[in-house]
C-alpha cells in the first residue's frame, strides 16, 4: 500500500507545482534557520571533556569584605597556594593566562605575541592533554621554579617545523625557557579551564610555563584578563600579598563522596582563615561547581545565540503554520477524489495515510533543501567575526536531526489536513457533483 | 459591500481561515519584536564617541619597560610626528570603545568618607586632546607644566578634564571648573570640561563618567600610539606607523593596529551581525506570509470559480468580484493583527525577563498593522485579479 501511496503523492504533487514548490520552500527555509542557529547553539553549550567533567570542580572562596551573596569567581595567590599545598583532591591546578612576548630560535626574528598558561604539573594529566612529543613538567620543576616550557602543535610547527623541539629553547620577553614537550592538537572549544584570560572561544594557547616560575619572574606580567582587586594595590607587579582576585583553581575528585569531602574541606579552611584573621565576612560563602556548572555560571554560552535560536524557531513555526493552512488547502480541494475513493471501499485510516505519505514527502524534500541552506547558514556564520565563528560546523548528530525535524514538522503539518480530508462524507460529496 | 455573505463563507472555511489568522498573528509578534531589537542594537551602535573618529588611526604595541622608556617614546613621537599626513601624535593608555579600560571610584571629600560612581580614567602625553579630536566646553586645555610623571599606575599631576556628563553627575548644577575630587588622599582639581568622551566599553548612563589626566611617557604610559590624520592618509599611515615603530625598537611587538572606524566597527560587530540575522529574518518572515495568502487565496478563488460565475451572471462587476476578495482579505489580516499585538506584547514581556530590553514602545503597533494590511493587500491582489477575470459563461457550465 505504501508504494500506492507513494505514487498517488508523487502524481498529486506533481499536478501542482508551483504550490509544492512554495511548500517545500517554506518548510526548507525554516529548517534551514533553524538547523543553522541550532547547530551553533549546540557547539557552543556542548561539554569540553565528556568523560571527564563530572570529576573536575571549581573552588570558589569568599576573602573579601564585599557583602557579597555568592563566593568570589577566582582565588587570591595565598588562598590558591593553601589550597594547591593542601593537595586534598585527586589532582589540583592554578591556572591564569596572559599574552607574552615569545622570540623564536632564529636570530633576529620578531617578536611574538603569544597567549601564555602559567599552571602546575597537573594540568596536563587532569585536563586529558594529548602530548606528541617529550613530556609535561614534573611537581619537582613546579617546586625548583624551572624555566622549562610545553608548546602547542601549532607553535611547534612555526618554529621549529613540526620536528621534534625537545631540549630547544624559546625566550619569553627576555628570559630562556627550555621545551620539554609539545602538545598534539589540543582545541577545546569553550577554552573552561580559562575563561578570565581570553574570550572562552578564542583560539588555543600556545605556551605553558609552570605558576612557580611565572611569579619568580614576575616582570613577565602573566596576571590573566580579569584581576579583581578589593583594596588599594600597593604593588602591581608583584601579587602575592596584594587584596586581589587573580587566579583560577580545579580540582579532580574522582567520586561523589570525595566532592562532598572537599565541600566540608572549603568550609573549615574558610573557618580557619577567619579564625586566622584573614576572612571578615559573618557568613563565610563557599562553592565547588562541577565543570559544566561552571560554564554556565559564566555564561559561557552568548546570550545572543540563545536569542537567535529562538528567533529561527519562531519562523520555523510560521513556516509550519503556512504549509499546514497550503496542505489543508489543497487536501480539501480534492474531496471528490476522497469520496470516491472512500466509496470504492478505502477506510479513513488509508486516506489519512495516503495524504500523511503527502505530507512527509513534502518533508522530506524541505529536509533536503533545508539542509542546503543550513550548510549556507553555517558557512556564513562562519564568516562572521565572532570568536565562536570557526567552530560552526554540521556534525553528524545534527545532519540527523535536521532529517528528523524537517520530517517531524511536516508530518505535525500534515495530521490536521489530513484528518479533515478523510472527515469528508463520500455521499454527500458525489451528490454535488 | 456587503459583510454579510464574506463573514458566512469565512464561517465555512473556520480552520483554513483560522491558521492564516493565527500565522500572520505570530509574524505580527515576531516581527514588531524583531524590529524593537534591531532599533535597540542600531540606537547603541549610533553613540557618539567625542573623538575624531574619521581621522584617527592607532598602533598597540608592548610597550617599553626600562628606565629609559620616557627618552624612547618621545623620539618614537617625533619620528611618527614627520610622516606625511600626519597632524598630531600622543601616547594614551585606553582609546573611547576598545574593551580596555581602567576605572576608579573617587571619593568626594579629603577625608575618604563620600564614595563617588565608578568612573574610567584616560591618561596621555601631551596634546592628547588634539590627538583624540575632544572638543573643550568650558576651561582650559592641559599646558605643559600639568603633564607630571606616573606612580604606578596613578599620574601625579593633580590637573585632570572631565567630560560633561561626569561634570553633571558629580556637580548637578554647579560649575565643574575649580571642583576637585580624591584618590586615595591625592586631590585631583578639575581645569577643564569635554562635550563627551566614551570609555572603553558601553556601560548605560555611565558610559562618559571619563575623567582625562595628564602624564608623560613612561613605562605605564608606552603602549598605545594615537595618531591624528588626513582621512584620506588613514590606511597609509597605519602602514608606515607600523613599519617605522619596528624599525625604531627592534625587539618591539605590535599586538593590534587599525584606523579608529576599524576599532568601533569591532565593538559592535556583534550587534551588527545581530541587527543583520533578525533583519533576513523579518523579510523572511513577510515573504513567506505573503506567499501563504497568495497560495491560500488561489485555492479559494479556484474552489469558488462557479459562484463567481453564478455572480457574475447575475449582473455583480468585476470590480465587485475584487473587492469581494480584498475586503475578505482585509478582515482576515485584521483579526490576525488583533491578536498579533496581544502576542506582541506577551513575547516582548518574555524578552525582558531574559534580556535587558524595554518595554516595547505603543507606536509600534499603528505601524506594524499598516505593514501588514499594506502586505495582505498586495499578496491576494493576483489571486483576486484573477477572480475578477472569471467570465459569467462558468456559471453555465457543469463541472
Amino acid at each position: 500500500m505504501f508504494a500506492y501511496y507513494l505514487e498517488l503523492a508523487l502524481h498529486s504533487l506533481k499536478r501542482n507545482k508551483v504550490l509544492t514548490a512554495l511548500m517545500v520552500i517554506a518548510i526548507a527555509v525554516g529548517i534551514g534557520a533553524s538547523m543553522t542557529t541550532l547547530t551553533v547553539l549546540h557547539q557552543l553549550s556542548g561539554d569540553p571533556l565528556p568523560n571527564k567533567s563530572t570529576q573536575l570542580y571549581y573552588p570558589q572562596l569568599d576573602p573579601t569584605s564585599r557583602n557579597n551573596t555568592s563566593p568570589e569567581t577566582q582565588l587570591t595567590y595565598i588562598d590558591a597556594m593553601n589550597l594547591w599545598r593542601a593537595h586534598k583532591a585527586d589532582r589540583q591546578t592554578i591556572v591564569v593566562s596572559a599574552s607574552i612576548k615569545v622570540f623564536g630560535p632564529q636570530a633576529g626574528a620578531q617578536p611574538m605575541g603569544l597567549s601564555t598558561v602559567a599552571t602546575t604539573a597537573d594540568f596536563f594529566p587532569m585536563f586529558d592533554v594529548p602530548i606528541d612529543h617529550g613530556s609535561s613538567w614534573v611537581p619537582a620543576d613546579d617546586d625548583s621554579k624551572a624555566r622549562v616550557a610545553v608548546i602547542s602543535k601549532t607553535l611547534n610547527d612555526k618554529l621549529f617545523g613540526g620536528a621534534n623541539s625537545i631540549g630547544k629553547s624559546i625566550r619569553l620577553q627576555k628570559w630562556d625557557f627550555r621545551i620539554v614537550g609539545v602538545l598534539g592538537a589540543w582545541h577545546p572549544a569553550p577554552r573552561f579551564y580559562d575563561l578570565y584570560g581570553r574570550g572562552a572561544f578564542a583560539g588555543g594557547d600556545d605556551v605553558f610555563i609552570p605558576f612557580a616560575t611565572s611569579r619568580d619572574l614576575a616582570d613577565l606580567g602573566i596576571q590573566g584578563n580579569g584581576m579583581d582587586c578589593w583594596n588599594q594595590l600597593t604593588d602591581q607587579i608583584h601579587l602575592e600579598n596584594q587584596p586581589c582576585l587573580w587566579l583560577q583553581f580545579w580540582v579532580q575528585l574522582d567520586t561523589v563522596a570525595k566532592a562532598d569531602a572537599y565541600r566540608s574541606y572549603l568550609v573549615h579552611y574558610s573557618q580557619e582563615q577567619k579564625a586566622l584573621g584573614r576572612y571578615h565576612e559573618d557568613r563565610l560563602l563557599t562553592a565547588l561547581p562541577d565543570l559544566m556548572q561552571w560554564l554556565d555560571l559564566n555564561h559561557v554560552v552568548p546570550a545572543d545565540v540563545r536569542l537567535q535560536a529562538w528567533v529561527s524557531f519562531g519562523f520555523l513555526f510560521v513556516c509550519l503554520l503556512n504549509t499546514v493552512g497550503l496542505l489543508l488547502a489543497k487536501f480539501l480541494r480534492r474531496a471528490p477524489e476522497v469520496s470516491v475513493r472512500r466509496a470504492l471501499g478505502a477506510s479513513q485510516r488509508a486516506v489519512f495515510a495516503q495524504f500523511l505519505v503527502e505530507a512527509g514527502l513534502v518533508g522530506i524534500a524541505g529536509g533536503i533543501v533545508g539542509l542546503l541552506l543550513a550548510l549556507l547558514g553555517l558557512w556564513a556564520v562562519r564568516h562572521t567575526p565572532a570568536d565562536y565563528a570557526a567552530l560552526s560546523h554540521l556534525d553528524l548528530r545534527m545532519l540527523l536531526t535536521t532529517f528528523v525535524l524537517a520530517i517531524v514538522a511536516s508530518l505535525l503539518a500534515g495530521l490536521l489536513p489530513a484528518w479533515r480530508a478523510c472527515q469528508v462524507a463520500p455521499a454527500l460529496q458525489l451528490k454535488s457533483n | 459591500m456587503q459583510l454579510r455573505p464574506i463573514l458566512s463563507s469565512l464561517r465555512r472555511h473556520k480552520l483554513a481561515a483560522g491558521l492564516v489568522i493565527l500565522e500572520i498573528a505570530v509574524a505580527c509578534a515576531i516581527l514588531c519584536n524583531a524590529v524593537f531589537l534591531i532599533r535597540d542594537r542600531l540606537a547603541r551602535m549610533h553613540v557618539q564617541t567625542g573623538v575624531a573618529e574619521n581621522e584617527l588611526v592607532w598602533v598597540k604595541t608592548d610597550g617599553i619597560d626600562s628606565d629609559s622608556a620616557a627618552p624612547l617614546v618621545e623620539r618614537n613621537l617625533l619620528a611618527l610626528r614627520g610622516l606625511a599626513g600626519v597632524k598630531a601624535v600622543a601616547v594614551t593608555q585606553t582609546l573611547p570603545l576598545s574593551n580596555s579600560s581602567m576605572n576608579f571610584n573617587p571619593t568626594m571629600d579629603a577625608s575618604g568618607t563620600k564614595q563617588g560612581p565608578n568612573i574610567a580614567m584616560f591618561i596621555g602625553s601631551p596634546g592628547y586632546l588634539q590627538t583624540l579630536g575632544v572638543t573643550l566646553q568650558d576651561g582650559r586645555d592641559f599646558n605643559d607644566a600639568d603633564f607630571g610623571g606616573m606612580n604606578s599606575w596613578m599620574p601625579q599631576s593633580p590637573s585632570i578634564i572631565v567630560t560633561r556628563a561626569l561634570a553633571e553627575r558629580l556637580w548637578p548644577g554647579q560649575k565643574a571648573v575649580g571642583q576637585a575630587f580624591w584618590i586615595d588622599k591625592s586631590r585631583f582639581n578639575v581645569i577643564g570640561v569635554v562635550d563627551h568622551l566614551v570609555r572603553g566599553e558601553l556601560r548605560g548612563k555611565a558610559s562618559e563618567y571619563v575623567a582625562m589626566f595628564a602624564a608623560r611617557p613612561s613605562p605605564m604610559l608606552s603602549s598605545l600610539y594615537a595618531l591624528r590624520v588626513d582621512p584620506p592618509a588613514r590606511d597609509r599611515v597605519v602602514r608606515e606607523a607600523t613599519q617605522l615603530l619596528v624599525k625604531l625598537n627592534s625587539q618591539m611587538l605590535i599586538s593590534d593596529k587599525g584606523t579608529y572606524a576599524e576599532m568601533r566597527a569591532d565593538y559592535f560587530k556583534q550587534d551588527t551581525a545581530m541587527a543583520w540575522l533578525l533583519a533576513t529574518v523579518c523579510v523572511a518572515l513577510l515573504v513567506v506570509t505573503a506567499l501563504g495568502i497568495v497560495g491560500l487565496t488561489s485555492f479559494w478563488v479556484a474552489q469558488r470559480r462557479r459562484q463567481i460565475g453564478i455572480r457574475r451572471a447575475i449582473g455583480a462587476s468585476r470590480g465587485d468580484i475584487l473587492r469581494y476578495f480584498q475586503t475578505e482579505n482585509f478582515l482576515i489580516v485584521t483579526l490576525g493583527i488583533v491578536l498579533g499585538m496581544l502576542l506582541a506584547f506577551a513575547l516582548n514581556l518574555l524578552l525582558m525577563t531574559h534580556y535587558e530590553l524595554p518595554r516595547l514602545p505603543l507606536y509600534y503597533l499603528p505601524i506594524g498593522a499598516l505593514a501588514l494590511w499594506l502586505l495582505g493587500q498586495l499578496a491576494v491582489l493576483g489571486p483576486a485579479l484573477r477572480a475578477a477575470a472569471v467570465p459569467p459563461v462558468v456559471a453555465t457550465r457543469s463541472v
